[in-house]
């Protein structure tokens, strides 16, 4: 499966500075998990301890906010784009996606 | 002398020297300031407080600047107003008004907060303050940086009220009108932010500017003979002036300032605590509701401009402090806001603008539902002037009686056009 990740600028040094990375995974939960595999350390920035993703990150499936979804059970497919960004915007970060209103 | 040890990550407890920085560097979560209170409790007493001039300077310990204020310094201490009138009208027994619609010197709490905000921005050596800004706080920006000496940029979404765009004009800043709504000047703001070596009060200096609003509930504690009240309704916007309020009774329960209800819980402040949102931008009021930590972000469709923030930074907090508080929240449609000015205004003489309409309107539909009892004490929180909403009231309360200037014509209409409770 290959899905296209975007990294905010601040978690860029984790991924060996690339903005944008290939991954795969059933739903969000099991992409974080696998980009912890390939980069580790990015886990424990995306997620508390007991595995909840952090509240002031946002994650988006092809510009879609996963918590108008199923959270962090949003199933993902090949080709999809996951950006994620830290509610708080700050830098660069604001330029990968839009923010969906309800 | 200085109380602030530094900033703290508010959701992972990460932190930081008291620079002008807002996100955490490992988890994003906003920061906020760190305060050495039993410092604090060793020098401020009551009889301190008490003997000091009355603005909101006079909790500074508690406020986080290093030396002394440089602007604001008449702000705060506004009235807490006994409302018999509207409390015999809504049938209640023990019914107050803070009003900070005459807050100095632009007339809405956001003199509070930008007091301390620049203070601070000074103390980092800034040249220029500015703000994202739904009209308050760009009036209050302008006219404490116009008094500091400093240069100023204020950002405002385009179809704001008249009578807001000329109460920040008037201090000559440079105003930007963005073509969009708050939510999109404040992503504009944030990019600027990063750009521009600038004081944004709230975005680099948000933890810093966000402490002067519990000056809003150290004096209602003050003026009540240092007893909470047991219902505050507050109007939501960012969500930060409810969030604060709790965290200043709070403080003042750790001072062992207040007297509390027996039985209450030492750990917390017994007041509860009530959101106020317009139907048409109520993120926290549906989140309330629904209890759901999860804040949906909205477009905002509503006459209270002041409150039309789609998407609320602080939204969480003020959830979180509502239902910690075992308050609640209502939303009043544009109609009901209109009314709940005039209520106000016919009853207790205050004119406050459109989020006062929203504030009076949910308190009434709090009371009429019986979530609020009928017989406890509660405070209305009126936090800006209704000569800058006028759009909102005009043609709905009516139209001065045209005469000829003499006696005949007077006695004409006397008879014919006046109410009859002024004959």
């Amino acid at each position: 499966m290959s899905i296209k990740v975007r990294i905010p600028t601040p978690l860029q040094k984790l991924t060996g500075n690339q903005v944008e990375v290939g991954c795969s995974g059933e739903d969000i939960k099991d992409l974080v998990d696998n980009l912890e595999k390939k980069y580790p350390g990015i886990k424990a920035r995306l997620c508390e301890e007991n595995g909840n993703l952090r509240r002031f990150i946002n994650f988006f499936v092809n510009e879609k906010d996963i918590r108008f979804l199923q959270g962090d059970k949003t199933q993902l497919k090949d080709g999809d784009e996951v950006s994620i960004i830290p509610a708080i915007a700050g830098g660069g970060s604001l330029s990968f996606a839009r923010r969906e209103y309800v | 002398m200085s109380y602030v040890k530094g900033l703290k990550c508010r959701e992972c407890a990460r932190e930081y020297p008291k620079e002008p920085l807002y996100v955490c560097e490992y988890c994003f979560g906003p920061l906020e300031v760190n305060y050495d209170y039993p410092k604090i409790k060793k020098k401020l007493t009551k009889k301190l407080i008490n003997s000091r001039a009355q603005n909101l300077w006079r909790y500074r310990e508690l406020l986080p600047i290093d030396g002394d204020p440089i602007v604001g310094l008449q702000s705060g201490f506004t009235p807490l107003i006994k409302a018999d009138n509207l409390a015999k009208e809504l049938e209640v027994e023990e019914l107050y008004v803070k009003d900070d619609s005459v807050c100095h010197p632009t007339l809405s709490f956001k003199d509070r907060v930008v007091s301390v905000a620049i203070s601070r921005a000074k103390e980092f050596g800034f040249d220029t303050v500015a703000c994202a800004s739904t009209g308050n706080l760009a009036n209050a920006v302008s006219a404490q940086a116009a008094q500091a000496n400093m240069k100023c940029f204020v950002f405002i979404p385009a179809d704001l009220e008249l009578g807001k765009v000329i109460a920040s004009l008037i201090y000559a800043p440079q105003v930007v009108a963005v073509e969009g709504n708050y939510d999109e000047v404040n992503r504009l703001c944030t990019e600027v932010a990063n750009k521009y070596k600038w004081a944004f009060v709230n975005i680099n200096i948000r933890p810093y500017y966000a402490e002067g609003s519990k000056t809003y509930a150290y004096e209602i504690v003050e003026q009540l003979g240092w007893h909470t009240p047991q219902h505050i309704i507050v109007p939501v916007a960012g969500g930060s002036l409810i969030t604060k309020i709790r965290k200043g009774l709070h403080e003042l329960k750790m001072m062992g300032f207040i007297h509390e209800p027996e039985g209450s819980n030492p750990e917390a402040p017994s007041t509860k605590i009530y959101a106020a949102q317009a139907q048409g931008c109520a993120p926290v009021v549906t989140a309330i509701k629904e209890n759901s930590e999860i804040i949906k972000p909205v477009k905002p469709k509503t006459i209270a401009k002041s409150l039309a923030i789609g998407n609320p930074a602080d939204g969480y907090y003020a959830f979180k402090t509502v239902m910690e508080s075992g308050g609640w929240g209502e939303e009043v449609t544009d109609e009901e806001i209109v009314e709940g000015m005039k209520l106000l205004a016919r009853t207790e003489g205050i004119f406050t603008e459109t989020a006062g309409g929203v504030t009076v309107a949910v308190t009434k539909k709090l009371i009429e539902s019986g979530r609020i009892p009928q017989n406890e004490s509660i405070v209305i929180s009126v936090t800006g002037n209704g000569l800058k909403t006028q759009e909102a009231v005009t043609g709905k309360i009516g139209q001065p009686i045209k005469i000829k200037p003499n006696i005949n014509s007077f006695e004409e209409v006397m008879n014919e056009k006046i109410t009859k409770s002024y004959k």
